[in-house]
Order: structure tokens, then sequence, then C-alpha cells
């Protein structure tokens, strides 16, 4: 017996629709199925994971502090990946725009002034283009595969800011503790609103630039041409679309947000560098563009969904006592639904047996029942 | 050839009542079909007709809803193309799937069901090839290989089944006249054998020439069955089309005026391993003229396509000329913005992106052309107009659809191509270039767009036809060039153009006529 996928000849509308929420249902489904094998109750475990946190004001603070970064990276990702840029490496971009939008308040404390923090968020933009613009020019230049190129990349990302918090950066009054100075208060992204929680502008440029790139994407000529590339290269070209500047407005795009999403992060959420500044948020921001449908609206649903499987785990660890890995496996389970979903919705299975012999068996057969 | 003919007590192959529905599409509708042993039998019908939905029920690639099948009189159930070669029927498709980089022999190799010795199949297909006039070399890699040739493999390979039915897709649209000729000596050896043969063509000639019994499709019913040989060409149409089927109608060529397209000296070296050389191309088209470019596929058309169009950007800038000014150093937005339009071979993925609508495949090509009317400020797209500039066209040119404004992918190839050609012509361009514009198209929308080609040369506009359609050049053009190898004969004015002549010219003949006076572009 072989299993063989076969290309539906039409897909169904409303399952195209649907497919989100039957992944979001199969992944509740078989999370509950891990707990158990944890040994813990999957109800009060669901419970604590994903409505647990929605119970407070405080908490859905936090829940748009984890969700601006999501939503930030993945929907500059969905630029790419419409245009069939495969950039896997936002977490080094997330990264060097934290590094560069530092610049100011780590390297000069004394410049105090309400021009620091535009300035910040301007080079954390262009920090994140600048990173993602290595791939880019690979892939124009040489054709190199976007997709180890910018994955490396985030190694280096990584690695880079380790040492940068460890070396020279390294808060000279901070106890050889491996940080940077804590940025001054000029230098930090203010809360939307304080009264209440701790939920900072970066959650708004997440919502405008969702809106932006959404118009951008449905109603201007630019997104028609991301998306001609995207589907049919060869049809791009004969609409007169370069392949090339595509590639690098895709990356300078998707980069920029990271780095933006990178130093509102920092100035926002934490208020100075530290060995390790992001939870993965780069690469969650992949399951984020997938599960919105790359639809910068859908992707807006998307991040606050993902956000909530940070608190969940955070909530779970300590209510429950499971690691906080289980909030991965919750990420992974959900974005391998989400693809099973899609392809289901565009292939069917076909079941196929080795021996052609079924048949002429069973014509043989018939004779002697009749 | 009168023994084969004694019809024996069943039919090879008789299908009864077939039926098969797509959503509320009735794509065959009761469909009788009854083939006898030894007889060539053709299906006829346009485009959309239902032939090949009718064609992949026989070989067990699609499913019947309704009706049924007898094979030697007996029903059978086809469920799959290995049953149906088990039983003994082949298939010659129309796109053949070969692999380029693998010789013949292995590519004969892979399709067989049992596995044999290369050896063995070696020797097998160079007797096959003997016996039946097929003449290829096993060992040579198909990349290598013209198209008849590829043909030939695969008919080779749909041999060595032994199949006593062979089903035979559209096989002379990427035939030279010659290279056809030799094809009907083969089916007509096979039927003297006893094989059967189903025969799918639009085209009436051959049809009429070869085939002994004729079974018409219309709407996914049969319309008519008949004796080819006893109708006229213009009868068969009528029966596939339902009406008359309006003729081209052309002027004399226009007095010959100013030159507005004019390609010198173009050459250029293969882009990928499988691609043709370009090389020494000269050519113009002045306003009011037709000029055809003939030659069997893969000789270079599509990378002059590319050249001209500016999808491939040219050295120097004299290499293309469009009215008068040079345009090799543009790319394709700029070209169209000197007046020029261009309609690429491929319809869906070239021409047209599947997965958008009309309208977005209207702004495809027009969006730099008609940047005013489709865009407003910050390029943002008036999707009402495109949306009303779609409809015109689907209007002026007849597309039919199922929706306001369908995916491409959604519309038959006739439609479609109806749709690429009129999305260029509403814009009245100076230049126009079209590859393969009727190929695989239905006839009444061939007509179609053949008037519409020859209207816009009427209007003073220039048309280049890249075609492997000759009946269709020597319908529309005043002139025809040939192309081989990569290279460009000198055009053949119409006056003096015969089958014969283009034809060789096609199979890489030395242009005997090469010093008429007509070789003036250099």
């Amino acid at each position: 017996m072989r299993l063989e996928l076969v290309k539906r000849p039409q897909h169904s509308a409303l399952f195209s629709a649907l497919s989100p929420f039957i992944a979001l249902a199969l992944t509740l489904v078989a999370g509950a199925i891990v707990f158990m094998f944890l040994g813990k109750n999957p109800v009060e475990a669901l419970y604590y994971f994903f409505i647990d946190p929605l119970r407070e004001t405080w908490s859905l603070h936090e829940l748009a502090v984890k969700a601006a970064p999501l939503i930030l990276i993945g929907v500059g990702l969905s630029i790419c990946y419409l245009s069939n840029n495969w950039n896997i490496g936002a977490e080094g971009q997330f990264i060097i725009g934290a590094i560069v939008g530092a610049i100011l308040p780590v390297m000069y404390p004394d410049l105090q002034s309400w021009i620091v923090l535009p300035l910040m968020l301007l080079m954390g933009i262009l920090g994140g283009a600048a990173y993602a613009a290595i791939p880019a020019f690979l892939k124009v230049r040489f054709n190199t595969n976007e997709i180890l190129t910018s994955l490396m990349l985030v190694y280096v990302a990584q690695l880079f800011l380790d040492w940068i918090v460890r070396g020279p950066w390294r808060n000279p009054a901070g106890f050889n503790f491996p940080e940077t100075r804590t940025f001054h208060d000029y230098a930090i992204l203010p809360e939307i609103w304080p009264a209440s929680g701790r939920a900072h502008w970066g959650f708004v440029f997440a919502l405008l630039a969702a809106l932006a790139l959404w118009f951008l994407l449905s109603r201007t000529l630019k997104g028609f041409e991301v998306k001609v590339i995207g589907q049919s290269p060869r049809a791009g070209r004969f609409a007169g679309f370069s392949r090339n500047r595509m590639v690098i407005f895709a990356f300078l795009v998707s980069g920029g947000l990271a780095g933006l999403a990178g130093i509102s992060e920092v100035s926002g959420a934490i208020g100075q560098l530290r060995p390790s500044i992001s939870p993965g948020y780069g690469f969650t921001a992949i399951i984020v563009a997938f599960l919105g449908r790359l639809n910068p609206l859908g992707i807006i649903a998307a991040g606050l969904i993902l956000a909530l499987t940070y608190l969940g785990g955070e909530a779970a660890q300590i209510s429950l006592g499971v690691t906080d890995k289980v909030a991965r496996s919750f990420q992974g389970m959900l974005l391998f639904f989400v693809l099973a979903c899609d392809m289901l919705i565009h292939y069917r299975i076909r079941v196929t047996r080795p021996a052609l012999a079924t048949k002429a068996e069973r014509a043989a057969e018939e004779p002697a029942h009749a | 050839m009168q023994a084969t003919l004694e019809d024996p007590v069943a039919p090879l192959l008789e299908a009864r009542g077939l039926t098969k529905i797509f959503g509320t599409l009735r794509a065959c509708d009761q469909v009788d079909l009854k083939i006898s042993r030894g007889e060539i039998h053709a299906l006829l019908g346009e485009n959309g007709a239902g032939k090949s939905t009718l064609v992949k029920m026989l070989f067990g690639a699609l499913e019947p809803a309704e009706g049924v099948i007898l094979w030697q009189g007996k029903p059978a159930a086809i469920s799959s193309p290995r049953e149906a070669r088990r039983l003994g029927i082949g298939m010659v498709f129309q796109h053949f799937s070969l692999f380029d980089a693998l010789t013949a022999a292995e590519n004969i190799m892979l399709s067989l069901d049992d596995p044999a010795p290369a050896s063995a199949v070696t020797t097998r297909a160079r007797e096959l090839s003997k016996a039946y006039g097929l003449p290829i070399d096993p060992d040579a890699h198909v990349g290598d290989l013209s198209v008849g040739e590829r043909q030939r493999i695969e008919i080779i390979r749909c041999l060595l089944q032994n199949p006593e039915l062979i089903i035979l897709d559209e096989p002379t649209s990427v035939l030279t006249p010659q290279e056809a000729d030799k094809l009907f000596e083969t089916l007509e050896k096979l039927k003297l054998e006893g094989r059967s043969i189903l025969y799918i063509s639009h085209r009436l000639e051959e049809v009429k020439r070869i085939c002994d019994r004729a079974t018409v499709l219309r709407q996914g019913r049969v319309v008519a069955e008949c004796d080819p040989r006893k109708e006229t060409a213009s009868s068969l149409a009528r029966m596939m089309v339902g009406d008359e089927v309006q003729p081209v109608v052309r002027d004399k060529p226009a007095a010959q005026r100013e030159v507005l397209l004019e390609v010198s000296n173009l050459s250029r070296k293969a882009s990928h391993p499988f691609a043709v050389p370009l090389s020494g191309i000269n050519l113009s088209v002045h306003a009011g003229e037709i000029l055809g470019i003939a030659g069997v596929a893969g000789n270079g058309q599509g990378e002059l396509f590319e050249a001209v169009s500016g999808e491939v950007i040219q050295d120097r800038p004299d290499t293309v000329r469009i009215r008068g000014k040079d345009a090799g150093k543009l790319d394709i937005s700029g070209r169209r913005l000197m007046g020029a339009a261009f309609v690429p071979e491929e319809r869906l993925g070239h021409a047209a992106a599947p997965a958008m609508t009309l309208s977005q495949n209207l702004l495809l090509s027009r969006y730099r052309t008609d940047a005013r009317a489709f865009l407003s400020r910050f390029g943002i797209i008036r999707n009402g107009l495109v949306a009303q500039a779609a409809k015109r066209i689907s209007a002026a040119m007849d597309v039919r659809k199922s929706a306001e404004d369908p995916e491409a992918s959604a519309l038959s190839g006739g439609n479609l191509q109806k749709f690429v050609i009129g999305r260029e012509l509403d814009r009245q361009p100076l230049v126009m270039i079209v590859n393969q514009p009727t190929w695989g198209v239905d006839a009444g929308a061939a007509a179609r767009i053949r008037q519409g080609l020859i209207d816009l040369a009427r209007n003073g506009s220039a048309v280049l036809v890249i075609s492997q359609d000759l009946d269709e050049l020597f319908e529309i053009c005043d002139a025809i060039a040939v192309m081989h190898g990569g290279s460009l004969s000198a055009p053949i004015p119409i006056a003096e153009a015969t089958y014969e002549k283009v034809g060789l010219l096609m199979g890489g003949a030395e242009p005997g006529h090469a010093a008429t006076p007509l070789a003036e572009a250099v």
C-alpha cells in the first residue's frame, strides 16, 4: 500500500477560510493529549494555558507586549513570503535592530533630549533592514539560497549580542553582570496607558504597520507586484516587474520591521540590552504569518494567539509546574496543523495498492458466486 | 485493408452513455462511441467540447459518473492508466512527458510497468523504430532531439506495450508537413496490422485524409457520426461549431509603408542547456503588414520572443528598433510605452497569472501604458475602472466565463487566449508581437483572434506572428519567414509561398531563395 497526494481540481473556499480555526482546534486536542501524558488534568491545564491569562487587565497588557513584536515581524514576513522570498532570519534582524537602536543610550548616555527616542527607532529600523540586506544581496548577486543565509545570520547576530553585552558595552556600574547600562528616561518607549499596565507603544506601531501593509497589499500596484512575482514569476517578468528589485524590497521591509520590533522590545519592555532579548519572536513570527494566512489583518489576530501561548506557558509553569518548553511545543503543533490543513485543502490522499491483480481476482471470483 | 474492415461481431471498444460532471458542467453527457478493429477513428470537437474528458475516461485517468465501457464486447472497469495499458490501450499525449536530460532508451524504460533490462529495451525499441518507419537513436539525449523525434519516442514507448488501441492527441500540431506525412504512413501501417487508432484533431483536412470514421462532440454531446471522406472541411466545421465559422477576411496587402518594427543582427547565447542560441536574426515589419514566422517548436521562437519583447535586453540599443527609435536597451515596459504589445506562447503562468482574476491580469500588462486610467496617486489601483475595461475586453472578444471576474485558470484555454489577445488589441498597439496566437484554441475562437490581428494591421499597425500552424500563417500573413536552429530565413511574400517551400525550410533545407531582393534588412 502506498499513499499519494493528488491535487484537488478545485478547493473549497469554506474550508480555506476555516483552516486556521480547524488547526487551532486540533492543536488544543493534541495539547490536551500532551498534558494527559504529563500526568496533568488536561481541562485544567488548557484553562491555565489559554483562559487564565485573559482574566486580568495587567495580563492583557502583557499579551500586547508579547504580541507587538510578533505582529510587527509577522506582517513584514508576509511581504517576503507572498513574493516568494523565504526570510527565516527575522530573529537576527530583530537583534541587530535592537543593538543599532541602542547605540545612543548606551554609548552616548549624556545625550538626553526628546530627539533620542525617534532616532533610536529610526536606527533600529535601519539596522534590521541593513542586516536583512545581506541575504537579499547574496540572493540577487550570487543566487544563494536565502533560507540558509538568513538563518545562519541569526546565529551570528545572537553571538554578536552576547559578545557586546559581556565586552565593550557592559555596564561599568553593573557589578560585572553581562548587561548594558539601563536606558535613561528619554530612551524609554512610553507605555500606552501607564495606569493599568506595561503595554508600550510598540503595540500601536504593530497595528499601524499591519494596516499600512494591508493597504499596500490590497490596494496598490506595489502590492500587486508582490503577489504577481510570488505566484507566477514568469508572468511577473512579462509584466515588467523586476524579481531582483522585489527581493531587495521584501527583505528591506521585513528586516526594517523586525528591527523596529527589536528596538521597541528593548526600549519598551526591557530597558537595556542583555545576552538574550527575545524568546524566539523572530521564529514564532513565521507561525504568526502563516496562521494569519499572510494577510496583515489576519496576522494581528494570529499574533495575539501566539502571544497567548507565551503567557500560557509562563502561567502553566507556575500553576502546574510543567516546563516552559510546553509553550514551544504548542507553537510547533500549531504550525504543523496549519500547514497540514492547508495541504489537505489543496490535495487529497489516495491509497494505491501495488498489486494490479486485485481487480482481476475479483472479476475471476464473481462468476463462481453467480 | 479490405480484410481488416470486415466488421467483427463486437467492436474493439464501445462506450455507452458515458457521462462526467464537474460541478454543474456536464463535460461529457451520454456519450456513445464505437471504435472498430483496424480503423482510424477521428474525435472532433472544439476546445471544451469534452474530447479530453472522454479520452481520460477511456484511458482510466478519470472515472465516469455514468455509463459503461465495453472492451471487445465485455464490460471493463478502467480504473487507472496502468489498467488501460494492460487491456491494450496506449496513449500518446499532446504534451510530451519526457526527461530532457535522459536518453531516449532511458525515457522508454522509465515508462514500463514491468521493469526490463536496458539492453532488451534498446533492442526492442530499435526493432520497432525500423518496423514502423520511426527513426530514432535510443542513445540520444532527449534534450538534443527535435519535437518530431520526441513524438516518435512517445509513439515507440506506446507501441512497446503492444496496444490494440492507440489514442493520439493532436499529434500533428508540432510537426512539419513532411513529418506529418511520415506519421500518416506509420498510422496506415498500424492500421493494416489490425490495430485501431483514436485520432484527436481539429485539423479537418487531415481527418478527411486519413480517418475512416469520425465522432463529433459539441458541448459534451455526440452531435454527429460520419465518414469524414464524404464530408467537406466546412461541413465538418459546421458540425463542430454548430453554425457557420466566419471565414477570415483579408485585404490586399497595404502598400508598403514605414517600418514599425526592425530587428537587426540579433544574436543570443543559450541561457540554459536546453535553450536555442539565436544567430544573426534580421527582420522588419511595415505598417499594415503581418509577418509570419513559421517553424517547428523549439527552434528558437521562444528565445526570439523574449528578445524582441524586452524580457531579455540586448547589448546594443539598435538591435531592436520600434517605430524608428532604438529599443534594444529598454525593458518590456519601456517597449510597451513606445507602442508595442506582446502576447507570449504560454497563456497560464506567462501571459496571465493563473490564480489572479481577469481584471488583475489586465493590469498585468497595462499598468504602465494605461497608468493614467488605472492608477491614482501613490500607485493606488482604481479597481472599478480596471474591472470595467476587463468587461469591455471580454465583450469585444466574446470571452465566455462562469463568473463576473473569474480567476484566469478557471477559463478554458481558448477563452483565456481571447482575453490575453484582446487585452493588447484593446490598446490599438502600433506594433504587435504574438507567439502561437491560436495554439490549442477552438475553431471559433481562432477565427476571432485571427480577424482581430488582421483588423489591427489594416488600421496601420505592424504585426509579427510566430506560429507552428502553417494554415494559420497562410491565412493571415503578407509574408512568411521560417525559423530553424536559431536562425531566420528571408521572408517569402505570400504570393510566392507554398507549403512545400516553407516546409522544406522548416526541416532545415538551405534557403534557395535567400538572394531575393527581400533580404534587404541588414
